[in-house]
């Protein structure tokens, strides 16, 4: 589904990325994790196609096309979904509205017709539920005034409303208490489907404990100096990243 | 002394001596003042970024009586749908009987022209057409000079006008002049409550200035809302000062929304006189094209204890350029003054541009003063989550266009004029795509 190789990119100048390789197949899910800074969320936003974001080197396929010539709004509808580490707040544009555009936008780029007034309220309605959300939400500006966890659970239902192909969560998990973390849970192990992966970007092993992950990656300043199953992020909990970054510098 | 100014000075000798000699008196002061002062150039610290000289070249010569032809149904096109309102109606700086609809006046209220209260109310105008302040601009002194007629509006103690007056300003084409140059008297009596919708129009793609000057007397207690609609033609002058005296109490709320015109001012001044007045001010102006914008508001905390508000936003595309300064005097004896102003714009083009000038002058120590002015583009950020979101790169920036001015509509509560704007802010800004699948809070 999504391959890449040898990726470099830079921000403002400033190389982060120094040769990525990971591919992930259909239906995986794979957790990656770091210390902070080492460019996990420079990865979310190379792979969404955040202006600004240069690749130097390097190639990304996304269902065997090249996915870097694509603007963001096409990888869009071909599937790629970013749960952002930091939501931003949208004053004047209300939820429902951009739960809306997002899902027609999908839709019609599935060759699938776009959903009517009745037939959108219910299905929203229903992922509401699905990461227990009020529905006082929808009205509201997109993120605006949203607490942190509640702009976490808008991304989820955002994900959980536009079914995409390939999920990148950046830490959707951060900044949750406990049973919020079971809500995100349950959302993402209900999309789970043989054609859908999950890229999951995350600091902490709770959360693999509810969402196991075929693979854990460990990237540190800017390349994957580890890969492991779920065990290496058990191992990380207990050790911490201290041998895996003098390794990878050493 | 150039032509345009003796074009005015000329005109003035055909019209003296016709009004009462009170008034006469003033008109003729105020032409001194016009001869003394002449226009405003860019060398007056207060047009500093507005240049007016377009106006003179020009040279509009004074409208003397309304434009014929003018129908009913001209003016119907421009209602706002859904509004049951009271209509006036001034065409060329004139008011026109036939083109009102006042026939179910509640008791307490009067709606006429002010050539008719000149007559009718001669000791009330005459305790309220007060001289010129002193250093009035050229423009001013001009509308002194000229005025002859306008909308003269009162409401009586504790009576609430429940229905909005709908006021037409239209201008007809030419014919009959081109400098409109009406002027306009609200008079609220103690706890007195009304809605006053002054909405500009062109009904014809021409040229003309409107030098306009309005007075609102607010008693006690009163309040008004009151909407002001620009949508003049772009070949269109405007230049018009409001002066707003609030009382205790009294609350002011303003919206000026401008979408048309080629060279805009506004002068807005509200005088807080007393204790518990309350001035809200709001306002949008989308520009384009070489349109100029300039609102130039002063609030006076004349006593302890009142409130100000101004929230005005831009959106400025092609050469456009606006102006905004707010200039707020605290007095030393109005302690407990609550204000705020924000004006914020955004920025379509690279050759728009926007002059902004908060001037704060504080001469009390417990109070409560903020502002902030913000020039900016579409935010980055947001339009990239749109686009991740699958919305195309045009649409986005569209959507966050519409997002930034909705603020703005949010504060309009009277609902037919707020889907009026709507209808035409989406059309403006969302290239087709409807409005209320936008609108928060439905
Ligand atoms: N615009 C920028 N200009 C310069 N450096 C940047 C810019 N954006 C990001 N960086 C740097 O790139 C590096 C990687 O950032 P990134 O956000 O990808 O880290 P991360 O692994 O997601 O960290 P965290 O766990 O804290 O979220 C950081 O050192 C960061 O300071
Ligand atoms: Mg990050």
């Amino acid at each position: 589904m999504l391959s890449i190789k040898n990726l470099h990119a830079t921000v403002d100048g400033k190389t982060i990325l120094r040769g990525i390789d990971l591919e992930v197949g259909a239906g995986e899910v794979h957790a990656i994790m770091g210390p902070n800074g080492s460019g996990k969320s420079t990865l979310a936003n190379v792979l969404a196609g955040r202006p600004g974001y240069e690749v130097t080197e390097g190639s990304v396929r996304y269902q065997g096309e090249d996915l870097l010539v694509l603007a963001p709004e096409e990888r869009a509808r071909k599937g790629i979904f970013l749960a952002f580490q930091y939501p931003v707040e949208i004053p004047g544009v209300s939820n429902i509205y951009l739960l809306k555009a997002a899902l027609n936008a999908a839709r019609v780029a599935r060759g699938e017709s776009e959903l009517d007034a009745m037939d959108f309220l219910a299905l929203v309605k229903q992922r509401l539920a699905l990461v227990e959300m009020k529905e006082e939400f929808l009205y509201r500006a997109v993120n605006e005034g949203f607490s942190g966890g509640e702009k976490k659970r808008n991304e989820l239902l955002q994900m959980a409303i536009i079914e995409p192909t390939l999920a990148i969560m950046d830490e959707t998990d951060s900044g949750l208490d406990i049973d919020a973390l079971k809500v995100v849970a349950n959302g993402v192990n209900g999309l789970r489907d043989p054609k859908r992966s999950f890229v999951m970007v995350t600091h902490y092993q709770r959360l693999l404990d509810y969402i196991v992950p075929d693979h854990v990656h460990v990237l540190v300043a800017g390349r994957i100096a580890k890969s492991g199953d779920k065990s290496l992020a058990l191992e990380l909990e207990k050790e911490g990243y201290g041998r895996i970054t003098e390794a990878a510098n050493g | 002394m150039n032509g345009t100014q003796r074009l005015y000075l000329d005109a003035y000798e055909s019209t003296a001596g016709r009004q009462p000699a009170w008034l006469d008196a003033l008109r003729s002061d105020a032409v001194e003042r016009f001869r003394k002062a002449g226009f405003p150039t860019l060398r007056d610290e207060d047009w500093k970024y507005t240049n007016t000289s377009p106006i003179e070249k020009a040279g509009f010569a004074p409208a003397g009586a309304p434009g014929a032809g003018v129908r009913s149904r001209d003016l119907d096109e421009q209602a706002f749908r859904g509004l049951d309102a009271l209509r006036a109606t001034l065409v060329d700086g004139f008011f026109v009987s036939e083109l009102a609809a006042l026939d179910e006046l509640p008791e307490g209220v009067r709606v006429c022209s002010l050539a008719t209260a000149l007559v009718e109310h001669a000791e009330l105008l005459r305790a309220h057409l007060g001289p010129l302040p002193e250093g009035s601009h050229g423009y001013r002194a001009l509308n002194a000079a000229f005025a002859s007629d306008g909308v003269f509006v009162q409401v009586d103690d504790g009576v609430q006008l429940e229905r909005p007056l709908h006021l037409m300003i239209a201008a007809s084409g030419p014919g009959s002049g081109q400098t409109h140059q009406p002027r306009n008297l609200v008079l609220l009596g103690a706890g007195a409550r009304a809605t006053l919708i002054e909405h500009f129009v062109s009904l014809a793609d021409e040229a003309y200035l409107l030098n306009l000057h309005t007075d609102v007397h607010m008693a006690e207690g009163s309040r008004l809302e009151h909407y002001r609609l620009q949508q003049h033609n772009l070949k269109a002058f405007h230049i018009d000062g409001l002066d707003v005296r609030l009382a205790a109490d009294a609350v002011y709320t303003g919206h000026a929304v401008d979408l048309g015109g080629r060279l805009v001012r506004h002068e807005l001044k509200a005088s807080l006189d007393a204790p518990g007045a309350e001035a809200h001010l709001n306002g949008l102006y989308l520009t384009s094209g070489r349109q100029h914008v300039d609102h130039f508001t002063h609030v006076d905390h004349n006593a302890p204890g009142a409130v100000s508000r101004e929230f005005y936003k831009g959106i400025l595309d092609g050469r456009s350029r606006a102006v905004f300064h707010g200039r707020i005097v605290v007095h030393p004896d109005a302690q407990k003054t609550d204000s705020a102003q924000e004006n914020k714009n955004l920025l379509l083009s690279r050759d728009a541009e926007v002059d902004t000038k908060p001037q704060l002058e504080i001469y009390a120590d417990d109070v409560k003063c903020s502002h902030g002015a913000t020039v900016g583009q579409i935010d980055m950020d947001s339009l990239f989550y749109l686009r991740s979101r699958g919305i195309d790169e045009k649409m986005a920036r569209d959507l966050l266009t519409w997002a930034f001015a909705n603020d703005v509509l949010a504060r309009i509560g009277l609902r037919p004029i707020r889907d009026a704007l709507e209808r035409i802010l989406g059309a403006a800004l969302l290239h087709g795509h409807a409005s209320t699948e936008v609108e928060p809070g439905q």
